[in-house]
């Protein structure tokens, strides 16, 4: 077969030119401005060359999933609709990829949950749909308050699972993440998730590449599986289905299908170090304190570490920027010298805390915590006392938590 | 079109699987009016299948691929059930993903292709049983409904969950004793068709597969409703011989038991009015190509 044309220097219809996107994101201008996460989701959208988004309004992503129908009505998106629940456009998106489109969607919260027999699903089909996630919590009582819960559930399917700290690694995380899941070797769905409200609903500087300017178009003829469009023969897959046999055959070809999945998302390693200049951010981790935190536990974190060199305690930082995959290399090297390692987190079982110690030597190092949840800010006071009693140290009491 | 997707390289050729090579020699694919006369004369679009032996239900695959206007340019979905065992041995591209979501997926695909394909036909075609369509799936078949996708949806009717082994479903009949339904069925038969036409649906047919000739023409104007007005609905009656105590040679009878005047599956249909006009545009110009052709051949002869 010939290779087709690049498409590189031309325009699409709405007189946007596809770039190259290393270039794109590494040397094109960039201008600052002062938007919301979800007006930053918005334009990242329109310079990733989505072909289709299906939206479903759920506090808090309705605003960026809206804002997206904007950019459909303005021609930039091949096609745009709201579904009818979450567990719907997850299948509708999936339809979507099985097609060959480029796929966008946005959930939160329950809706996470109630989608969530989709995302095995979707990982099983090689399907690169990119998820924005903006958590929030998920228990009963009713709560749509910020809680990263739900990531929990995620880290398990299959999934590469990314968590942005600000709306400027959010808007390069979009653009990133296409080029990421869209790998012929990884070729996965992406939940790329942030704090909902912390980041959706505030404001930020945030440096935009130009609107005139976007990725080149997904090509699902380089997908590992083939693409339903009857474009390419419409081979048997099977001799004989193996989805309901009891046989040695159709364990192992499930076995292996499942080991693949998991080796795509090892071999998005590369990948994801490459677009995001590693897996993690470290800032003195040669100290014997560290924060190792992702999402906005990661900001509350580094101004933790201001008050505590104010009193003289010299603390590192590490920013997780990929869940899956899982740094589990970089984690360790990272630690290597620590001695106590702190793990704030946004929800209440501190799920970060426990892959950590399931990664590095000594976990008793790792203090879970301080950890809070149901929609509480993490002040960094409190991150600031949990390190100073753990540390034998004096501290103050805060209020609310008794004393 | 033809049959140029599928070729195979002549080094190729001896290595791949003898029902490949007789795809490429002799299935109709592109055939204009291809149908469910052209079986046991080419290439079926569907392989050996591992459903039980009788089952009607792989008697309406074979009318239903045989009767597909437009195989070549057809994307099929299905859904859990005993359809998706036969999914696999069908050389028309199909979705498999969960229980009950096919409509969900077709209209994401649906709206993929014309995306990707402006200005071609690109067939969509859901083909499922009773659980997926009217009990788990129900919520998203009538959305795709409401919002006038361009899809065709063919329910299997077996009425009741076959391939887990017999239970009550909603399309069950009343009285009817299953497993989940130890002291018979409590509740009527879901009138999905009906509630079909309100949902908007343009065509409409429920009826059993026991005369090919009528699931060709069903077939057919389901597809060619869907492509140009909108949704479309097949009600079609697939017992399951094996869980109403039926032996293998008997599933035709009990469709045409099923089909007398005063039965469940009494033939009914409903066509809207643009799909009225639609269906008697198609028909003139067939009746135009046939004559056509029939002044050809006799030219020829003179």
């Amino acid at each position: 077969m010939a290779t087709p044309p690049s498409v590189i220097g031309t325009q699409n219809k709405k007189g946007q030119t596809y770039t190259d996107p290393w270039k794109l994101l590494h040397e094109a201008p960039r201008t600052p401005s002062f938007f919301t996460g979800s007006e930053v989701i918005k334009e990242a959208v329109r310079r990733s060359s989505c072909d289709v988004m299906i939206a479903y309004p759920i506090t808090p992503q309705s605003e960026a999933a809206a804002l997206i129908g904007e950019l459909f009505a303005e021609g930039y998106i091949g096609d745009y609709f709201r579904g009818e629940s979450e567990f719907a456009v997850m299948s509708q998106c999936a339809g979507a990829a099985f097609g060959g489109a480029r796929v966008f969607t946005t959930t939160a919260g329950p809706g996470t949950m109630r989608a969530m027999e989709n995302f095995p699903m979707w990982a099983g089909a090689r399907l690169p749909i990119q998820m924005i996630v903006t958590c929030r919590g998920i228990n009963s009582p009713l709560s749509i308050q910020p809680d990263t819960l739900e990531i929990a559930y995620l880290l398990n399917t299959g999934m590469l699972v990314w968590h942005a700290e600000t709306a400027q690694d959010f808007f390069d995380w979009i653009l990133k993440g296409y080029m990421v899941s869209e790998e012929p070797d990884v070729h996965l769905p992406l939940a790329l998730c942030c704090d909902g409200f912390f980041v959706t609903h505030t404001k930020d500087v945030v440096n935009l590449t130009p609107a005139d300017m976007c990725l080149p178009p997904y090509d699902p003829y380089r997908s590992p599986v083939p693409c339903m469009d009857m474009e390419c023969p419409p081979v048997r897959m099977m001799r004989d289905p193996f989805v309901m046999k009891s046989n040695y055959i159709s364990y192992a070809t499930h076995a292996s299908w499942q080991q693949e999945i998991w080796a795509a998302i090892e071999r998005s390693r590369k990948h994801s170090i490459h677009w995001l200049n590693g897996l993690i951010d470290t800032e003195n981790v040669d100290a014997d304190i560290l924060i190792v935190a992702s999402g906005t536990a990661v900001s509350q974190g580094r101004e933790a570490i201001r008050l505590l060199e104010e009193e003289g305690v010299r603390c590192g930082l590490v920013k997780v920027k990929t869940l899956r995959p899982w740094p589990e290399e970089e984690i360790r090297e990272a630690t290597k010298n620590a001695k106590h390692i702190f793990v704030p987190e946004f929800n209440v079982t501190g799920w970060l805390a426990k892959e950590i110690r399931a990664t590095i030597p000594n976990p008793h190092r790792v203090h879970a915590g301080p950890h809070v949840c149901g929609g509480m800010t993490m002040p960094p006071e409190i991150i600031v006392s949990e390190i100073k009693t753990a540390l034998g140290m004096k501290s103050f009491s805060l209020a609310g938590r008794g004393s | 079109m033809s049959k140029e997707r599928i070729q195979i390289s002549e080094d190729l050729y001896d290595i791949m699987p003898s029902d490949y090579q007789d795809l490429v020699k002799s299935a109709t694919y592109g055939k204009e009016d291809r149908g469910w006369k052209d079986i046991g004369t080419s290439k079926e679009l569907i392989e050996q299948h591992s459903l039980c032996a009788g089952c009607p239900e792989s008697m309406a695959f074979r009318y239903i691929l045989a009767s597909l206007p437009n195989p070549e340019d057809t994307v099929m979905v299905g859904s859990t059930g005993c359809t998706s065992l036969v999914f696999p041995m069908v050389a028309v591209h199909n979705i498999h993903s969960l229980f009950g979501n096919q409509n969900a997926i077709a209209s994401g695909l649906k709206r993929a292709l014309s995306v990707r394909f402006p200005g071609r036909v690109k067939d969509v075609v859901v083909l499922a049983g009773d659980g997926a369509t009217v009990d788990i799936g129900l919520d998203m078949t009538l959305q795709a409904w409401f919002r006038q996708e361009k899809f065709t949806t063919i329910c299997f009717d077996n009425e009741l969950y076959a391939n887990t082994g017999g239970q009550e479903s909603g399309l069950m009949q009343k009285g009817f004793v299953a497993k989940m339904a130890p002291v018979g069925k409590l509740f009527d038969k879901v009138r999905l068709p009906e509630i079909a036409r309100e949902s908007g649906c343009h065509y409409v047919v429920n009826c059993t597969v026991s005369k090919p000739s009528l699931v060709e023409k069903v077939i057919r104007n389901a597809v060619h409703v869907a492509r140009e007005i909108g949704p479309t609905y097949l009600q079609l009656y697939t017992p399951c011989i094996l869980e109403i105590g039926k032996n293998s040679m008997e599933g035709l009878q009990e469709m045409r038991d099923s089909e007398k005047p005063t039965e469940r599956f009494a033939y009914k249909e409903y066509i809207s009015e643009p799909a009225k006009q639609l269906l008697a545009e198609l028909a003139a110009k067939d009746k135009e190509r046939k004559a056509a052709a029939k002044q050809l051949a006799s030219q020829a002869s003179a």
